[in-house]
């Protein structure tokens, strides 16, 4: 359609049957790939940026001027010293982030959570039947930061004793890093795991 | 059950004004948003040389859509593929093979988001944003204009009160709809969640990757890399356009990606804010606000009792677990700070929406949770993707009409408009397309030699290869994720089964309606079908259970509904 030579019709205008050719397609294609595609990630981005800094940068943490973590990601721990959190199957490693993906009817599934548990409960010196799911239990991401506050719970008496604490001041400890369900409801109880252990040497670092 | 109760809740309310206002923009009624939004409208008809007043026929609407998809398709294909020449690659991420990304243009040009890469590791910041985001915001708004198109053929067409029968009907401009749609409905709301999520926590930031050094050294790890981008932005259009393709791998299980019960809700509730305000805006665009409830009332009662069996199974025990933990919910692939009930929710409701979005893996669900996200992407129509969920869910309307027809030996009519053999003949072709791509690609991978790439044996092997497709033709895109489907085999086969469950599903529905539009329409009296009556409505179900559940009983007792039973008496 040649919109300079064509006269304008009113109202009754043919309906169009071809879907207006390839000119609409083309343009319309590279006019809305800079709207939604550069324009409003772009603004986004920087409005973000700029109204919660933090947040937009992957809520890091720093110690002493340098990045220790990020409180949106779990980091292994070995030492006694520390709570352990959850199995990853991707080794904690953001850049491999997975869960296992086994099927419960997987005899492999059935395999490392035999190992897991009898870890676990030679580690904390619990039965199995004590042991909270979630530690056997490969996490989603493999970089959950959370336990429930159960699953902190069970590892208290070990991280006391490894650090010659009193029980009571750990378990303090636990209870004022323990989230609530936010507005009572939503989602489930949780402690970061990292951030307990930076509290704990915080502590230890005390005079 | 009170998280799910206040998620849904909240949901419906803000989906409802939200229907009205999708009804408003979709007539091309005029408002006070005209100050900002009509001077750029104008700039783009104008470039494009499109007349906002001239409508379409069926066949102009479905040639527009399908040459801007072949467009936007080829120019992500090669971003994808080029994106380690391109700018915006701080962490100098290569170029992606032919095949994937192939395969990723296609998943995302359909609306599907199926994945067979990882994000964080595998695709650019530049890929990311007019890659993935363009085809994020666009493809639901095109699939809505779709569905407006259909529906204006229905009842005859913009044009209905001066055409004359047998001449071609209005159905609605394809350019006008998708910019009117994309500007006035979906960036700002995309645009609101971003910042929401990103207040919670999700990383909106250009700059690269960033490394830690973590505390305990004796783990062996002294440094950990941290990827990061503008995740927010593109984590609001995924779960606002049923669209699902996660910034990381695991998607909004990653706490990058969904830090907080709070984002969770959000993105929850952005799972289903759409789909349900397709629903709600069927009374105020049509006039006939008993459709509304007709739809409704069949969609909410499917999507009820899924979610009740979803929310079940995932209370109980994983298996694996017997004797080695306490008792508990099933919490393999789960995170913390969501659990089983907002994992199963989510399970549940991106399975009904299209979206495809996961915050669990899918692959550890308890084998009823998994039969559960399978049949909802059969049927793919309770909420269903925006607008191409609206558009499966009138097919099976139409088939229930005919079916009903037979039984009450009445002619069958929509809408007063007759419904005979050449419509029946094109919807029976879309019910027979999916039961041959689904099941005929399943039984070859599962046939040949070394294609299938199951990661667990048994019947849950047979159900991810069976889950792959489904969820390819449904256009959903999560998965049993443990497959190994990085390989040529997997990127072209579903390719293929990703663009015979969008355009045939979208185009036939479009031509029947085109062809109903024109014929004469008979005045309703009390001899004419009741359809917006609770007994359709109850028709329509058992339909639809018959038509999807019953084609595929075989393939789900093969999977993982024998998984389950094997586990309850092993």
């Amino acid at each position: 359609m040649n919109s300079t030579a064509s006269p304008r019709i009113p109202a009754a205008a043919p309906l169009d049957d071809s879907g207006g050719g390839l000119r609409p397609a083309v343009l319309g294609s590279a006019l809305f790939v800079v709207f939604c595609g550069l324009l409003y990630p772009a603004v986004a981005t920087l409005l973000g940026g700029l109204l919660f800094p933090h947040q937009a940068g992957g809520s890091l943490i720093e110690r002493d001027g340098r990045i220790v973590g990020s409180s949106l990601v779990a980091q292994p721990f070995a030492d006694a010293r520390y709570f352990q959190p959850r199995p990853s199957a991707a080794n904690f490693d953001p850049k491999a982030l997975s869960g296992s993906n086994l099927a419960s009817s997987n005899p492999a599934l059935r395999e490392r959570m035999a190992r897991d548990s009898a870890a676990v409960a030679a580690r904390e010196g619990v039965p199995a039947k004590a042991i909270p799911a979630e530690l056997i239990s490969a996490s989603g991401s493999g970089i959950d930061p959370h336990l429930s506050p159960q699953g902190a719970q069970v590892q208290v008496a070990r991280v006391a004793q490894a650090r010659g604490l009193p029980t009571e001041a750990v378990a303090a400890l636990v209870r004022s890093h323990t989230q609530r369900r936010t507005l009572g409801v939503l989602g489930e109880p949780r402690v970061n795991v990292l951030a307990l252990n930076l509290a704990l040497d915080a502590q230890g670092a005390r005079p | 059950m009170a998280e799910v109760i206040l998620i849904l809740g909240l949901a419906v309310v803000l989906a409802w004004p939200l229907g009205h206002y999708l009804a408003r923009v979709l007539k091309g009624e005029t408002s006070r948003a005209d100050v900002v939004f009509a001077p750029v409208e104008s700039m783009i008809y104008g470039l494009l040389r499109v007349d906002p007043q001239r409508g379409m026929s069926w066949r102009g609407y479905a040639l527009a859509f399908l040459l801007s998809n072949a467009v936007l398709g080829v120019f992500a294909w090669l971003v994808f593929m080029l994106q380690h020449q391109l700018p915006l690659n701080p962490d100098g991420i290569p170029g992606m093979r032919w095949d994937l990304a192939l395969h990723t243009a296609i998943s995302f040009l359909t609306n599907t988001n199926q994945q067979h890469y990882s994000g964080q590791a595998q695709l650019s910041y530049l890929s990311q944003m007019v890659g993935i985001v363009s085809l994020q915001v666009l493809t639901p708004m095109m699939g809505l204009g779709i569905a407006a198109a259909m529906l204006r053929g229905l009842f005859g067409g913009r044009n209905a009160a001066t055409a004359k029968e047998g001449e071609a009907r209005d159905l609605g401009n394809y350019w006008v709809d998708v910019t009117r749609l994309t500007l006035r409905v979906f960036l700002p709301l995309a645009l609101l969640v971003a910042l929401a999520l990103t207040m919670q926590g999700v990383p909106s930031t250009f700059a690269g990757a960033k490394t830690a050094q973590p505390i305990d050294a004796s783990t062996g790890m002294s440094e950990q890399v941290i990827p990061l981008g503008p995740v927010a932005a593109m984590v609001a259009t995924k779960q606002l356009g049923t669209n699902g393709g996660g910034w990381y791998g695991p998607n909004s299980a990653v706490p990058l990606e969904n830090p907080t019960p709070l984002a969770n809700a959000i993105e929850i509730i952005a799972i289903v804010v759409i789909p349900l305000a397709v629903v709600f805006m069927l009374g105020p665009f049509t006039g006939r606000r008993r459709l509304t409830a007709l739809v409704f009332g069949v969609m909410a009662t499917l999507s009820l009792v899924s979610l009740g069996a979803a929310l079940y199974s995932e209370q109980q025990p994983n298996a694996a677990t017997a004797e080695l933990a306490a008792p508990g919910p099933n919490l393999e692939g789960k995170e913390v700070r969501f659990g089983a009930t907002a994992s199963s929710l989510w399970a549940a409701v991106t399975t009904q929406t299209a979206n495809g979005s996961v915050n669990a893996m899918h692959d550890s669900l308890n084998p009823l949770a998994g039969t559960v996200a399978l049949v909802n992407m059969l049927i793919n129509s309770i909420w269903g993707g925006i607008g191409c969920g609206l558009v499966g869910h009138l097919v099976f309307l139409l088939l229930s009409i005919f079916i009903a027809g037979l039984m009450t030996g009445r002619t069958p009519e929509v809408f007063g408009r007759k419904l005979e053999t050449g419509e029946v003949r094109l919807l029976s072709f879309l019910v027979v397309l999916q039961s041959l791509t689904i099941l005929g690609f399943s039984a070859l991978a599962l046939a040949l030699p070394d294609v299938a790439g199951t990661s667990n044996p048994g019947l849950h092997g047979i159900a991810q290869v069976f889950y792959e497709y489904t969820s390819a033709y449904a256009n959903n895109g999560s998965g049993f994720e443990g497959l190994g489907d990085a390989t040529y085999w997997w990127n072209l086969s579903t390719s293929a089964t990703l663009l015979l469950g969008r355009y045939p599903c979208l185009i036939v529905p479009l031509m029947v309606a085109g062809s109903l539009a024109r014929k004469r329409q008979a005045p309703h009296t009390a001899g004419s079908l009741d359809i917006e009556s609770a007994t359709f409505g109850a028709t329509m179900i058992a339909v639809i259970v018959l038509i999807t559940v019953l084609s595929y009983l075989p393939a789900l007792v093969l999977g993982t509904v024998g998984e389950q039973l094997m586990l309850a008496a092993p």
